[in-house]
């Protein structure tokens, strides 16, 4: 076999490995998109079902609650979704399959292996949002309520969350071991889900400012509170308060290249040794 | 730029985190382009390690090592063009069908479309799997699993092939099936590297033969002068109707070339009354068969049985690592 490929440049070789892994990836999401849809969205839809319709029906919360929550179950929906995305494959490929060796061994730097799988993750966590939407709009009926002049701030939104949890996720994936997984999933999932204003809004923890503190270190919160400010519309004139966009996404966009950093450090620590 | 060398490893040092010891201590060795280079070694000599530097997925902690020319550290993306694995666990992707495990390996490899298409058709027929190309690799036996990640490594058109022990779990069947394929895989002009402590295997296949131990090399030969390297390895073993053997002895031992003549005590269930054993030890034993036996006639004895005896690659190899567990 006579080698004739030098003249293709490895900046080339490189960008097509990515694209063919990506593509890879595409065709398997693809293939298991009913499923994906299942997992991602199970718990939003009973989240959304029960606390966004039967609660308020029967009293138990305020009509006003339903326009707070949808946000939070959008930020939530995003950030699962990309998360696991990652996370729970990962785990199982690094520990025993290693199925990912063979795209290790395409010609393209280690790192742009776990960029295309951040990548990935953060696609199908802006699908997962996006779809709340609609069903939203079918459970909730006359209360969905989404103010239209922020589209923007709502597309970037989405997109911060679904990258914040890519980024979690790969993070996770390559720091946890194929036998801790149930044990850090709940280690982590529960905390995640409960702290991060996706059920409340944050300026509303001011009279338990501990608590307060404690929903800054998610960053669940962030999104959920920048999803709220997009999404939710005046009441009577007033804007709902929130915590300040710009923090929100200063925030985000230092978090996600932290996180983003550490996540492949700790990622090339377990593909090359 | 080009490299008469396929691979070269120079003075290689590989120590992990966390250990006392190097797992590759110094290694050295060169396979020319062609050739089919054999890694021999106990488990934990360093043999998966120094694949592991070849194909870029261990960092070298001192020394040098390239593929073709190509720098393993500095050259990755061209190492990776250029070079195959075949692992010794199967790493195929499961949620892919059996022929897009072979097309999407080769679209990461930049192979247009239609050409990898081809490829692909052609090499699951080659390998009898072509029946079987829309099955899930989750389904294929261990054989088939085997057969399809070599299909997967030439699918590329690689210049260097590593195999880390390639037949270990294959029965007998596919292990055959398997050399016949590296070797016609060589006569294309592969260069292949494999890694294996099946001594019949290496001694099949190799052109040449590293026997490591402790992560270090011991000796680095053709199949044939390894076998050299026990003292007295070479020899003719004789079984002769003789009334007189110590007579035997003496002329066997003025035979040229002969170092050492030993009567083999007859004991066991083979035993003949009346039949002696004898070996006698020769560089170039196989010469002496038609000498000997003159001797035997000339002494008036009868020959029964001779046999050129040459040291078997097991025997070199625990004569160099020793017999103790690891």
């Amino acid at each position: 076999m006579i080698t004739t490929r030098y003249e293709t440049s490895r900046t080339r070789l490189a960008l097509g490995a990515f694209v063919a892994t990506l593509h890879r990836d595409l065709v398997v999401t693809g293939r298991e998109f009913v499923q994906f849809l299942v997992t991602a969205l199970m718990q939003p839809i009973f989240f959304l079902f029960i606390f966004g319709k039967i609660l308020p029906s029967i009293g138990l919360a305020a009509q006003g609650f339903t326009a707070l929550l949808l946000p939070g179950i959008v930020a939530l929906s995003s950030m699962l979704a990309s998360l696991q995305g990652v996370t729970l494959p990962l785990v199982l490929d690094l520990g025993f399959a290693r199925e990912i060796d063979d795209r290790l061994l395409a010609p393209l730097p280690a790192w742009m292996v776990a960029a295309e799988k951040l990548l990935l993750a953060s696609v199908r966590g802006t699908i997962a949002g996006l779809t709340i939407f609609p069903i939203g709009f079918l459970i909730l009926g006359n209360t969905f309520a989404v103010r239209t002049d922020r589209l923007g701030t709502l597309a970037l939104m989405i997109l911060l969350t679904a990258a914040t949890g890519a980024v979690i996720g790969l993070l996770m994936g390559t720091i946890i071991k194929p036998e801790q997984i149930s044990l850090m999933f709940t280690l982590i999932f529960t905390p995640l889900i409960f702290t991060g204003c996706t059920y409340y809004p944050w300026p509303a923890l001011n009279h338990i400012r501990w608590f307060q503190a404690i929903t800054m270190i998610n960053p669940l919160t962030y999104c959920s509170e920048g999803l709220r400010y997009a999404m939710v519309p005046p009441v009577g004139g007033h804007q709902i308060p929130t915590m300040g966009i710009g923090w929100v996404i200063v925030a985000l966009i230092v978090g996600i290249g932290l996180c983003g950093f550490a996540g492949t450090r700790t990622f090339l620590k377990r593909v090359v040794s | 730029m080009t490299s008469e060398q396929a691979i070269s490893v120079r003075n290689l040092i590989k120590r992990y985190p966390q250990s006392s010891s190097n797992a590759v201590d110094g290694v050295s060795f060169e396979v020319e382009r062609g050739g089919i280079f054999g890694l021999l070694g106990p488990n934990g000599a360093g043999k998966t390690t120094i694949i592991g530097v070849l194909t870029t997925a261990v960092i070298p902690t001192g020394g040098e090592a390239s593929i073709t020319g190509f720098d393993v550290v500095r050259e990755q993306i061209r190492v990776k063009q250029h070079i195959a694995v075949v692992p010794q666990r199967p790493n195929l992707d499961r949620s892919l069908l059996v022929r897009e495990i072979l097309t999407f390996h080769a679209a990461y490899h930049g192979v247009p479309r239609r050409e990898r298409e081809a490829h692909a058709d052609q090499l699951l027929k080659e390998l009898g799997l072509y029946e079987r190309r829309n099955e899930k690799a989750d389904r294929y036996s261990g054989g088939m699993s085997q057969r399809l990640m070599i299909a997967r490594a030439l699918m590329h058109k690689p210049d260097v092939l590593f195999l880390d022990e390639p037949t270990n779990n294959l029965d007998p069947q596919s292990r055959l099936f398997l050399w016949e394929r590296i070797r016609a895989l060589n006569e294309q002009g592969l260069t292949i590297l494999l890694t294996t402590h099946d001594m019949d295997e290496a001694d099949q296949l190799c052109q040449r033969i590293a026997i490591m131990d402790l992560g270090r090399i011991l000796v680095n030969d053709t199949p044939a002068e390894l076998k050299k390297l026990i003292p007295g390895g070479n020899s003719l073993e004789l079984h002769v109707e003789t009334a007189e053997p110590a007579v035997l002895v003496e002329r066997f031992g003025a035979l040229p070339g002969v170092s050492k003549v030993e009567e083999v005590p007859n004991t066991g269930a083979e035993a003949e009354p009346g039949v002696t054993s004898f070996h006698v030890f020769a560089a170039e034993a196989g010469a002496l068969v038609g000498a000997a036996a003159q001797a035997i006639l000339e002494a008036g004895a009868r020959v029964r049985d001779i046999r050129v005896r040459q040291a078997t690659l097991e025997e070199v190899f625990i004569y160099l690592t020793g017999k103790h567990l690891r």
